[in-house]
């Protein structure tokens, strides 16, 4: 089997790293025993290269690349930005981004939120939480898997009266059980993008709980025993206590969601393929790049996706500092 | 109520309902509390149905990957609880390396692909981290504020020119593309959470140590290494669970066939080349799950502390 050189190769790539770092480490030595100031060069220098090498590089060269056409030779200004704004295909992207970033935060984060709150000291709270948590684990590929079994549809005219067709997606099972028609969900428009968003819903919720759970248990004691004695019910509790006391938490969570809302690939590329009117951005770049091999459109729809996730990560961080900060 | 200031979560038995909160300790846990008010029936069963729905679309597929494949195309996995019947021949075919559906050559890979794109980030950012944090130089600051940002980059915005640069160099479809490309990928986010963690080393111990004659090297072998475990711990899960994960940077750089590929695109093909072969997709999917879900279960408190600082990332 290929077993033995795959493992072999990965033992060399270690062992060179390793020895280039030790040579690093020796010169650094070497060189601040003979009085040297700027050690740390040395220790810096490997990431430096690797980042200049594999990050700014690229980056400014797909900013290049943006105002080229299809074959990255002519210079053509504008035009590869105006089409992303104008060209109908690409609008649908456009708008299926816009829902996939406005749709999932708040849905995954309001679940996440009222579980965590249901469970918080509850009998089995670990198990109940983990049960929640445990798609963060597994591959996006794997989620769109476990989905598309779901949302599976069987056309009920295709059987016989003595052997009619049962559907084996379970959401297609459940209309069935209730008397009603099964669909096919990811083939009609525009409803399939909202069954795409469902599987990055059950993805983030488990994402908003474990946090919003750790700030909730962070709420001091003395804040929710006052309130209690002050007679307040439950949802009173939440609107005045527990809510105010984890708001730039639940900012954070929801801008966390919507930045990997704004780079979603795995799961459009694994359900439709962007087909069927569910593409977004990052399936679009896939596409343009590799696929249809305009490189000059793919890249702008990169430079694109680049701008619109660079301020909510900057609000993101603020807030991040500002919720650890208290 | 000794027993609940100890260990508050124990102590969910006993009934302080008809604790007045006069005769209480003042340091009471906040949880005694509200669990009075939340812990109705109505919010326990909102709970458990949220976990059902939750857990439905797994379990599904994890029964369907037990299931003959005759019977998966015909009837829903839901008719087991009625009809039982299980098998483990879809791992087996999935497992079987004469089939060329087989998915063993490709988890290999990703166990070749796996390793060392974690470590070689961890090598490098512990270095540059450590430099970053207490050593000085010229245009420190700058250059680390500069790595920092480039957490923001979408990996989307480098594929192609990195593809290119490998074709020149020879690398393209070889493990060296995937490792450096994951290398380069994690570097930002473990420099920034390493130096993070370094910083919060008390300054006088390491002053105490320079002044004892020790240079940087012994200090970041002697010192800095074992106090960087949860540190390391945290970026190295976030790290692992990013690349087994992920099917982008695979897609992109991975070669043809089962040279250099993970499962994951594994499965993304075999979703697209044989979508309805329910037997090898939910085999082929779980096989693909069970190491990270082991550890992410093993090591979750890690976890989430890499998880919020790698939000930005990728």
């Amino acid at each position: 089997m290929e077993l033995a050189p795959k493992l072999l190769d990965m033992l060399w790539a270690i062992l060179i790293f390793g020895a280039v770092i030790a040579v690093m480490l020796g010169l650094a030595s070497f060189y601040e025993n003979r009085g040297g100031r700027r050690v740390g060069w040395w220790f810096i220098g490997p990431s430096l290269a690797l980042l200049a090498i594999g990050l700014v590089y690229p980056a400014l060269k797909t900013v290049w690349n943006s105002f080229r056409d299809a074959g990255g030779g002519k210079f053509i200004g504008l035009e590869n930005y105006t089409q992303i704004f104008t060209n109908s295909d690409e609008l649908v992207v456009l708008r299926n981004t816009v829902l996939w970033t406005l749709v999932t935060p708040f849905v995954a984060t309001g679940i996440g939120m009222i579980y965590a709150i249901l469970v918080d000291r509850a009998k089995g709270e670990a198990v109940a939480k983990a049960l929640i948590f445990l798609p963060m684990a597994i591959s996006l590929v794997g989620a769109s898997i476990i989905w598309k079994f779901m949302y599976d549809y069987k056309d009920p005219a295709g059987g016989t009266a003595k052997h009619p067709t049962h559907q084996i997606g379970f959401l297609n099972q459940v209309l069935v059980w209730l008397h009603l028609d099964p669909v096919n969900f990811l083939l009609n428009s525009p409803q399939n993008t909202f069954w795409l968003i469902v599987v990055m819903i059950w993805i983030q919720a488990g994402f908003a709980m474990t946090i919003l759970s750790a700030s909730i248990k962070a709420i001091p004691a003395d804040i929710v025993e006052a309130a209690r004695l002050d007679g307040v019910g439950a949802f009173q509790m939440f609107r005045f206590v527990t809510f105010p006391s984890i708001r730039p938490a639940v900012v954070v969570v929801l801008t966390t969601i919507a930045i990997a809302c704004l780079k979603v690939f795995d799961i459009v590329r694994t359900m439709t393929g962007g087909n069927f009117d569910t593409n977004v951005i990052a399936n679009e770049f896939y596409s343009q790049t590799f696929s249809a091999a305009n490189q000059g459109l793919g890249a702008a729809l990169a430079v694109v996706l680049f701008v619109l996730v660079v301020p909510i990560i900057v609000y993101n961080v603020r807030q991040l500092r500002a919720s650890e900060g208290r | 109520m000794m027993a609940e200031l100890t260990n508050p979560g124990v102590a969910q038995d006993v009934d302080i309902a008809g604790a007045t909160a006069g005769s209480a300790p003042p340091r009471r846990t906040r949880g005694d509390i509200a669990k009075r008010g939340l812990s109705s029936p109505w919010a326990s069963l909102a709970a458990v149905i949220l976990a059902v729905v939750w857990t439905i679309p797994t379990a599904g597929l994890l029964i369907t990957s037990f299931r003959p494949a005759i019977d998966i195309n015909k009837t829903g996995w839901w008719t087991v609880f009625t009809n039982p019947d299980f098998t483990l021949d879809n791992y087996k075919q999935v497992l079987d390396t004469s089939q060329t559906t087989s998915l063993t050559p490709y988890l290999i890979n990703s166990i070749v692909i796996t390793i060392p794109a974690v470590l070689l980030p961890i090598l490098l950012a512990c270095l540059a981290a450590y430099a970053f944090a207490w050593t000085k130089f010229k245009g420190r600051n700058v250059l680390f504020v500069a790595v920092f940002a480039l957490q923001v980059v979408p990996i989307q915005v480098t594929l192609l020119p990195l593809l290119t640069l490998y074709v020149k160099l020879n690398l393209n479809g070889t493990f060296w593309a995937i490792w450096l490309s994951h290398t380069m990928f994690g570097l930002p986010l473990a420099i920034f959470l390493l130096h993070n963690f370094m910083r919060e080393i008390p300054n006088e111990l390491i002053e105490a140590a320079r002044v004892d004659g020790a240079g940087h090297v012994t200090i970041f072998f002697r010192m800095m290494l074992p106090m960087l475990k949860p540190a390391l711990a945290a970026f190295g899960i976030y790290q692992f669970l990013w690349v087994w994960n992920d099917l982008l940077v695979a897609l992109t750089f991975a070669g043809p066939g089962t040279a250099t590929a993970p499962m994951t695109k594994f499965l993304f093909d075999l979703t697209g080349s044989r979508g309805t072969a329910w037997y090898l997709l939910s085999a082929g999917a779980f096989i693909s799950m069970v190491i990270p879900v082991i550890v992410f279960l093993s090591l979750q408190r890690y976890f989430v502390r890499g998880l919020l600082a790698g939000s930005v990332k990728g």
